[in-house]
């Protein structure tokens, strides 16, 4: 019998390995982020991971001095229980983010990301995210590499291949070659077909069977049958394991 | 020189570029703004980076905020009837593919031929680039909604931009807190003011000589 459930995250991410390159869903505060998996990974401690995403993440707020002043209340909420990439950034496991939207460095409020990246502990490749999003669909759709005419005549392009089609500039892009993908829906079966909610999908949908080892995280289980068959986003054969907020244990 | 447009106003005037039935997708800032303009009887859908099609006004109440529904500017919106989702490669295939007939992003600075600087200030560096990228070179018309000049009053419309660009040749219309500009082949197109301010006053604030023609119209609202 086929079940791709997990009885716990732990042992969902157990075999991510040092150097791995991780593939990480999510857009801003939506909540589409394996937040359970992140966690997951931060207890495993596994180190120089290149982190694939929209953004490389905040992390958590710094605890404040002694004796300061409570802080105002947060401007942007989070989901319930929600974590991001920043937390491995913030603890030392991550070398490298290619990614859309970095955010900026705001003097006095800087995040793990943009402080390590000032002492030159973190590399970071710059990626529009059409391009981006484009790089990890045509890992998973077995594409090498393609031609956008996205960045030809600005930074981006510099020093890549070009080529031109009708009198227009193409820069030549690389697929994104992953080890792990770790994605966030709302549902899956055990065959691992995935729904989704709103635009929580986002990144997670493009990014689900475009490593070698894709890892979905989930609200919930159904039976296998129950889902509508014309509203499956994610076909189950892009999904290896699944592991579920309400169906796994979070730790070991 | 008469009273600059504030930002609300801005969007209004870029908000009167959009035509019936358009598919239009909204930067980050004051574009956002646009989604409470949109002018009477004319029918639009809304494209977000993040996968979703046809979403509507921000959210107003704690009730209307659904963490399954932001914009790319992170903000909670409300869907519109005819709404759907669908993920980060499906959404940029309609942005690459030519698909977005109107696009309003902010901008830093534009030059005479339409190049457009908008995602890294030198000194802020790695900046970021988000979607603004492949926008610029998707849509078929790019809207560019800026203050006319700097804090120090300098001009944001250059004869050719100084920051790192988003895209050359990509900017169709400028709406700003003073003129709406357009970019031709012949060079830059004052076609309104805001009102109260001459021509004369909006070429000394602006680097490239404007092409004035005789239909100049001041801004109406």
């Amino acid at each position: 019998m086929i079940n791709k459930l997990y009885e716990s995250f732990d042992k969902a991410v157990a075999d991510v390995f040092d150097g791995a390159v991780i593939l990480i869903g999510g857009f801003g505060p939506a909540d589409g982020c394996p937040s359970y998996l992140i966690r997951a990974l931060y207890r495993q401690g596994v180190k120089n991971l290149t982190l694939v995403s929209n953004g490389p993440g905040r992390g958590r707020p710094a605890p404040p001095p002694p004796g300061a002043p409570p802080r105002p209340p947060m401007m942007r909420k989070s989901p319930l229980n929600y974590d991001d990439g920043g937390l491995l950034i913030q603890n030392g496991q991550v070398i490298k983010c290619i990614c859309a939207f970095p955010g900026h460095g705001m003097p006095g409020n800087m995040s793990a990301f943009h402080t390590l990246l000032a002492q030159g502990k973190m590399q970071v490749e710059l990626v529009p995210q059409g391009t981006l999003a484009e790089r990890i669909r045509a890992a998973k759709a077995g594409v090498p590499a393609f031609y956008t005419p996205t960045g030809a005549g600005t930074v981006i392009g510099k020093g890549k291949e070009t080529r031109v089609f009708d009198g227009k500039t193409y820069l030549l892009e690389y697929a994104i070659k992953a080890d792990f993908a770790l994605v966030r829906a709302n549902k899956a079966d055990r065959w691992g077909n995935l729904v989704y909610q709103g635009t929580s999908r986002n990144f997670n949908g493009a990014m689900a069977g475009a490593a070698k080892v894709t890892i979905a995280e989930v609200d919930e289980m159904v039976e296998l049958g129950t889902l509508n068959p014309e509203g499956v986003s994610t076909p189950s054969i892009y999904v290896n394991r699944i592991a579920s907020r309400k169906d796994s244990k979070e730790g070991a | 020189m008469a009273e600059r447009l504030d930002e609300q106003t801005m969007a209004l005037r870029a908000a009167r570029e959009f035509q019936d039935g358009m598919v239009v997708n909204l930067g980050v800032g004051t574009p956002t703004l646009c989604t409470n303009y949109i002018p009477e009887g004319r029918e639009i859908i809304f494209q977000s980076e993040n996968g979703c099609l046809g979403y509507g006004r921000t959210a107003q109440t704690e009730a209307e905020q659904d963490f399954n529904l932001i914009n790319a500017g992170g903000q909670f919106v409300v869907a519109n009837k005819g709404i759907c989702f669908f993920d980060h490669a499906e959404s940029f295939s309609m942005i690459r593919g030519g698909h977005i007939d109107l696009c309003v992003l902010g901008g830093l600075q534009v030059s005479e031929k339409g190049d457009l600087a908008n995602w890294l200030i030198p000194g802020r560096e790695p900046g970021s680039i988000g979607g603004a990228m492949d926008l610029a070179f998707g849509a078929a018309k790019l809207l560019i909604v800026m203050t006319h000049t700097t804090k120090d009053n300098q001009p944001k419309i250059l004869k050719e931009c100084t920051y790192a660009l988003t895209a050359p040749r990509c900017v169709t219309t400028v709406v700003t807190d003073i003129a709406v500009i357009d970019v031709t082949d012949k060079g830059l197109v004052l076609r309104e003011t805001a009102p109260g301010w001459t021509a004369a006053e909006v070429q000394t604030l602006t680097e490239p000589k404007l092409i004035i023609p005789k239909d100049l119209k001041e801004m109406a609202f």
